[in-house]
């Protein structure tokens, strides 16, 4: 036992293992927030569907980046390979936007949509990955997208800061919003008839949903990010009543199993993403027999 | 002036036209029910008062003070609410949302005004419940108590009484004619109930082969 937090205490003294426990933390915060009401929009897919677009995004940036190279602009290939955002953000956002806004004004329906454009991202993104490999390994590279094993702990110093600034503009966002996000949740044609504007407030639902799949692809990767969205709100309906403890109750959860997880992974040496999503099922169990004990859950 | 002026109004949607050529003008004050067979324009028409939904011709005036943000809307319930985790106040309270711009919280006295409206509905027991744990009636209560929030002057019902049983419904009657007849609320629903249409309302709109307008007479 005293060996275990021997192991911990010295990787804590690592400032990348702090960095990833910092992100990790303000990520799992985020998803699990909004995962309340994606879950109930029934929108679970969404945060699926972009983080694949994300991954898309991902090879794009690669590519640019080898561009860059052979054009001899060294110095912006080498920025663009550590700081990949820049590319997944806006696209991610764009996408997150046109899935959003397709299942109302479209003939394709939302989860149509969310199905095609996520598989098209996915698949262009593989192909791009496989014409311009930027390294020998392309299955290791797409395995730490998709899983995101190693990608948590090689954060660079400028993706940790905007981490930490989108987190907080997520939360923020979120409080300031909350009265207005549960009524368009609960009911968007009563919010809509009664003057609220139900359709601004979904397109800021979608950006701020973009914006935590791609800081989230950092930790847990883009097959996995889902888990992080849905698996918090999902164990806190188990147990709660209303909007607003499931909503604490969800990123308490999300908080306390993304910690366990990066901290067992560092430990054993288990992939980051895939412990943090294992932590977070056992929650599920959990709140899913605490509920049928007491016979709260409905 | 009439609260609801509806002007040559074509309803419909896309490439198939319901009904045409309506005119109807609501009173404050005035009970009215909307009857007829499904698909024939009723919902329409209620989603084109409400502004959800553009009328494909023809124009709705709001007069007599009434605002676009102050129109009380009892919709049919939807499948998302039935697994809702949201208490009863939560759901009364957001009622309120629409007035509330970008000011962020809800304040003492939107609060204080949503206890009352539980209170007149005889559902303030009720607060801290989960709303999916209610009885169908008193889910619609709740849902009214949330229109009241949003409304004190006029309230549209999309077939309030569906899946309730004889009693429920018959108390469900009893207090929406009581928001009419002492606090004046205007009240326009859609019904399928024709004997409780002709017990309750001063005006019917039938809606059908032809539209049809009805005052009711009271003995």
């Amino acid at each position: 036992m005293g060996n275990v937090f021997n192991t911990l205490s010295t990787y804590l003294q690592y400032d990348f293992v702090q960095y990833a426990l910092i992100v990790g933390v303000l990520i799992s915060l985020c998803a699990s927030i909004l995962g309340v009401t994606l879950v109930l929009k029934r929108f679970s897919f969404i945060g699926d569907g972009l983080s694949h677009v994300a991954f898309g995004a991902m090879a794009i940036a690669t590519v640019v980046s080898i561009i860059f190279e052979n054009l001899e602009m060294t110095g912006a290939a080498k920025f663009l390979r550590e700081n990949t955002m820049v590319i997944t953000m806006p696209m991610t956002v764009i996408c997150a936007i046109l899935i959003l806004g397709s299942s109302r004004f479209s003939k394709i329906r939302g989860d149509a949509a969310v199905a095609m454009i996520s598989v098209s991202a996915l698949a262009i993104g593989y192909l791009l990955m496989n014409i311009f490999p930027s390294s020998s390994n392309v299955t290791g590279d797409v395995c730490s997208t998709l899983f995101g094993s190693a990608l948590i702990l090689t954060l660079s110093k400028l993706e940790v800061v905007v981490c930490i600034v989108a987190s907080i503009v997520v939360v923020c966002l979120f409080i300031f919003f909350y009265n207005k996000i549960f009524s368009v949740t609960f009911d968007g044609d009563f919010a809509r008839a009664t003057g609220t504007r139900a359709d601004t407030y979904n397109l800021i639902i979608a950006v701020i949903i973009a914006i935590i799949v791609v800081l989230a692809m950092n930790l847990v990767g883009s097959l996995l990010i889902s888990a992080l969205v849905v698996f918090p709100a999902l164990s806190a309906m188990r147990v709660f009543k209303s909007f607003k403890s499931v909503t604490i109750c969800a990123a308490v959860i999300s908080v306390i199993c993304s910690l366990m997880g990066m901290l067992v992974s560092i430990v054993v040496g288990t992939p980051a993403g895939s412990t943090i999503v294992a932590a977070d099922i056992t929650a599920f169990l959990l709140f899913s027999l605490i509920g049928k004990v007491t016979g709260r859950a409905a | 002036m009439p609260l609801l002026k509806c002007k040559d109004l074509t309803l419909g949607y896309e490439n198939i036209v319901l009904a045409e050529h309506l005119d109807l003008e609501v009173n404050q004050g005035e009970y009215w029910c909307i009857v007829g067979e499904n698909g024939t324009g009723k919902s329409t028409l209620m989603k084109n008062i409400l502004g959800l939904r553009k009328p494909l011709a023809g124009t709705i005036e709001y007069g007599d003070g009434l605002v676009k943000n102050e129109i009380g809307y009892l919709p049919q319930q939807t499948q998302v609410q039935r697994d809702f985790p949201a208490s009863v106040s939560e759901v009364v309270i957001s009622g309120f949302q629409g007035k509330t711009g970008l000011r962020p919280f809800y304040n003492k006295q939107e609060k204080e005004e949503a206890f009352r409206n539980m209170e007149k509905l005889g559902i303030k027991d009720l607060a801290g419940r989960c709303y999916r744990e209610l009885s169908g009636g008193q889910q619609q209560r709740v849902l009214l108590a949330r229109a009241l929030c949003a409304t004190g002057k006029i309230l549209l019902l999309d077939e309030p009484v569906t899946g309730l049983d004889p009693k429920v419904t018959e108390e469900l009657y009893d207090t929406i004619k009581k928001l009419n007849s002492e606090d004046h609320i205007t009240i326009i629903m859609i019904s399928h109930d024709l004997e409780a249409t002709r017990k309750y309302a001063s005006h019917i709109l039938h809606f059908g082969a032809e539209i049809r307008k009805e005052v009711v007479a009271r003995g």
